[in-house]
């Protein structure tokens, strides 16, 4: 009975807490339960969902990317300096910071699997490094149109029409950020269940040692994870410039956990058992929805962390309890 | 007073899952005596004796110690009570970083109540404990990881002797010992015996068995089947209960034809343990390589599949020179592993059939990158059919099949590649009797459609039985090569442990191993 129990809370009880959230929430808040407020809550999670799913990759092949705050704080900065400060063409501005978190991802490579030093720790440090070029980077001030320079002067330049619409604009009734989103988790889920690739991805991270005497290339395997994790890391800094106007420091510092939680709520949707892009977008929507409902109920925003707490721990209990009496069986 | 009964183990019943480990066995061990405990693998003689250490609980059955009954529900109540064990992997019994003599003592200065250790107190009585084991050329201020294997079977035996050890439990002590190194363990057995310890011998060689046992207990399928007094007994009678009939439908070998040169390795070198290694391999032939543990035929076997580098030497197939810098090259050029650990290093033990099964060549299964899981599972299906595998369907996860099981698709993962060369490391370890004669039939056929075949292995009666030719490896080298009608079980183990010819005549009782 206990055993039964434990197996159903594992694959439904995400899914039963996301509909008894809706429940209560609509019951309590007419506001709640309407289309403009659901497409709202698609737009605040778009830029979460895309940090998970980089983070998605790495926990895969059984690492673990605690930088993707960072990246994607440096990501927005960037993003938004190359406008104001140097007049860039759009195409250069959307291509650098890309490229900047792929050079991320290289860097936690080298430490992970070049030097040897274990996930959790390697990006940590890897973390602090970033967050501090990103403040170095920017004096330690928000970069917005037409900022005083410290040189003295103002910026010539501003954050474009066309580099806003990807945060502001609309297509079809939903937000471009929302279009974004639903693309990259579509790629990432047809990639990690259906390509060859994906397979190598998770037998990777489900038995290294197996998957070498396979004939994996295990290292060229985990570079790939950590760089595209610094690639959605960029993207979401990208789309956090366009959705604000303005670039802000330590825009991705609140989001890690956050993205780490999304991730762990997703392990156990409808009994996956591993990361996967579909969990983590659910995880991501439980998140986004439970913190709209509590900003329509007036909850202060300073205990917010809170509730994003006790969600991640929630999450990593029924992961963990499941776990371990798989591995009992 | 040697006749004093100090155990008695009443129909034992112990179930795993769906699996019955021992199925109403009994045992006795009197003082001083040696009573050896024999059986093949999975005959339940290690589940017996982990209930005899307290590490499992008996669903049924009791446990008499001086005909009090005992209830052991941890290692440390049976300790309490006179209970040791020196098991096979000394290492997990050792902390490394300790000396002898905190090794020796672990048990006793662990449970003391003073806060304070002192160590002169420690070194001397460590010293009086390996002098009484005629061992005390250690010196007990060194660190425990600087000892050989045989060192620290002796501080293990020590550490049992200076908590008064009524009985203490040999796990196949011998198999990682040297010929003089085990003359050296039964000195001190009997020296055990002499104080009126109880030796409980496991070991599958034969001859030290009849050597240096009072007693024998013969298990079979989680019962045990004849006991009686070694003088009583002969080793062909010991091995015929065991086994039954199954050595010689192994020994069967069909008149097969071996052809060209297939691989070529020469003077390979992974400048740690192995050195200077030369062979051939032909096609449809199966070539044994014999060592024991720590002679690195696991290490010879990982080299050549490309999962660890080679320093010198060069490998050829077909006449052609190879370059093998990763198991991915040692695939496409047709050479596969079937590793030991098949548990950590062949298989996704947490995921199905399909997808180990179809694992190593996904680009079979797949159109463009899209895996194909229709193709994937007919695949499964008919691996499942090919290699008589007892499983629910495509779909069961690995860990709910048996050793046997798993192994088949340790070795059916491979069907996916057009493998030539098949390296076997150990492929019988955990299996069971049934199971391990469809795996032999599984090398044979394979031979017989042409794939050259290297078996490594510590199990010489198995090299014996379905090998064209032996090579017996010792600290790292080949030490002697036989054919197939040259080879006997007691040439090949005196050679694996690092014996000569020489000493074959006086050494001759000394050598069968089962």
């Amino acid at each position: 009975m206990k055993e039964k129990s434990i197996q159903f809370l594992f694959k439904y009880g995400a899914i039963l807490l996301l509909i008894f959230i809706i429940i209560y929430f609509s019951i309590i808040s007419p506001a709640f339960l309407s289309y403009g407020n659901f497409t709202d809550i698609l737009r605040s999670i778009s830029i979460v969902t895309v940090l998970a799913l980089g983070v998605t990759f790495t926990l895969v092949v059984n690492g673990f990317d605690l930088s993707v705050g960072s990246t994607m704080s440096l990501s927005t900065v960037i993003t938004a300096s190359l406008m104001v400060w140097y007049d860039m063409p759009l195409w250069l501005v959307l291509i650098l910071p890309i490229a900047v978190g792929a050079l991320v991802g290289l860097f936690n490579t080298l430490l992970i699997v070049v030097i040897g030093i274990p996930d959790l720790l390697a990006t940590l440090s890897t973390m602090y490094i970033v967050a501090g070029l990103h403040r170095t980077y920017t004096e330690g001030y928000s970069i917005y149109n037409h900022m005083p320079l410290t040189s003295g002067g103002t910026a010539i330049g501003e954050l474009s029409e066309a580099f806003l619409w990807i945060g502001q604009g609309k297509v079809a009734g939903l937000p471009v950020p929302v279009w974004l989103m639903i693309g990259l988790i579509a790629s990432a889920y047809l990639f990690l269940n259906h390509t060859r690739w994906g397979r190598i991805f998770y037998m990777t991270g489900s038995n290294e040692e197996a998957a070498t005497l396979s004939g994996v290339k295990v290292r060229r395997v985990k570079l790939a994870a950590y760089v595209v994790s610094g690639i959605f890391a960029s993207i979401a800094g990208i789309l956090f410039t366009a959705r604000v106007g303005s670039g802000q420091i330590d825009a991705g510092a609140p989001l890690l956990m956050e993205a780490v939680a999304a991730v762990f709520v997703g392990y156990s949707v409808l009994g996956a058992g591993k990361p996967n892009a579909l969990g983590t977008f659910f995880g991501a929507a439980v998140i986004g929805i439970l913190l709209n409902g509590l900003t329509i109920l007036n909850l202060p925003y300073y205990a917010f962390d809170i509730i994003k707490g006790s969600v991640l721990v929630l999450a990593l209990a029924v992961t963990y309890v499941y776990a371990k009496k798989r591995t009992a069986a | 007073m040697a006749n004093e009964q100090i155990l008695r183990m009443n129909h034992i019943e112990k179930t795993f899952g769906k699996s019955k480990a021992l199925d109403k066995a009994s045992f006795d061990l009197r003082k001083g005596e040696v009573h050896a405990l024999l059986g093949a693998n999975g005959a339940g003689k290690s589940t017996l004796m982990k209930i005899l250490s307290g590490v499992y609980e008996p669903d049924a059955g009791d446990i008499l110690l001086h005909d009090q009954a005992v209830v052991f529900k941890h290692p440390k109540s049976a300790k309490d009570h006179g209970v040791f064990c020196v098991y096979q992997e000394v290492d997990t019994a050792i902390v490394p970083d300790l000396s002898v003599a905190e090794n020796i003592l672990l048990d006793t200065f662990a449970a003391e109540k003073s806060m304070w250790v002192s160590k002169k107190k420690l070194h001397k009585e460590a010293k009086l404990v390996l002098t009484q084991l005629q061992a005390d050329t250690i010196d007990v201020e060194r660190p425990a990881f600087e000892l050989s294997l045989a060192e620290k079977q002796l501080v293990l035996i020590a550490r049992a002797m200076i908590s008064q050890a009524k009985i203490i439990i040999f796990d196949e002590p011998t198999a990682p010992l040297s010929v003089f190194e085990a003359d050296r363990l039964f000195h001190i057995i009997s020296h055990l015996k002499e104080q009126g310890v109880g030796c409980i011998y496991i070991s599958h060689r034969l001859p030290e068995v009849f050597k240096i046992s009072d007693r024998i207990t013969v298990m079979k399928e989680g019962r045990n089947i004849t006991s009686g007094l070694t003088k009583t007994m002969s080793q062909a009678q010991v091995v015929e209960v065991m086994l039954g009939k199954v050595l010689e439908q192994f020994a069967e070998t069909k008149g097969k034809s071996i052809g060209d040169c297939l691989l070529e390795a020469e003077r390979i070198s992974d400048g740690r343990k192995l050195r200077d290694l030369s062979f051939t391999v032909s096609k449809g032939e199966v070539l044994g390589i014999a060592g024991l543990v720590g002679a690195g035929k696991s290490e010879l076997a990982k080299a050549i599949a490309g999962a660890s580098p080679l320093k010198n030497g060069m490998l050829r197939k077909s006449g052609r020179k190879l370059n093998i810098k990763h198991p991915q090259d040692a695939i496409t050029s047709g050479i596969v592993l079937v590793p030991e650990e098949r548990r950590k290093e062949g298989l996704f033990i947490q995921e199905s059939l399909r997808i180990n099964t179809t694992f190593p060549n996904l680009k079979r299964f797949s159109r463009g990158s899209i895996l194909q899981r229709a193709k994937e599972s007919a695949f499964a299906s008919s691996v499942i059919s090919a290699l008589n595998v007892k499983t629910g369907s495509t779909e069961t996860r690995l860990h709910h099949l048996s050793g046997g099981n798993q192994q088949k698709i340790a070795i059916g993962k491979w069907m996916s590649v057009q493998a030539e060369i098949y390296l076997f490391d150990e492929p019988t370890k955990g299996v069971d009797i049934g199971a391990k004669g469809e795996i032999f039939s599984l090398i044979h056929q394979l031979a017989e459609e042409g794939k050259g075949i290297i078996y490594f292995s510590s199990e010489i009666h198995e090299l014996l039985a379905i090998c064209d030719r032996v090579l017996v490896m010792y600290d790292g080298a080949f030490v002697k090569e036989f054919s197939r009608s040259q080879a006997t079980q007691e040439k090949v183990l005196l050679y694996a442990s690092g014996g000569r010819e020489e000493l074959i005549d006086e050494r001759k009782e000394h050598t069968i191993s089962i």
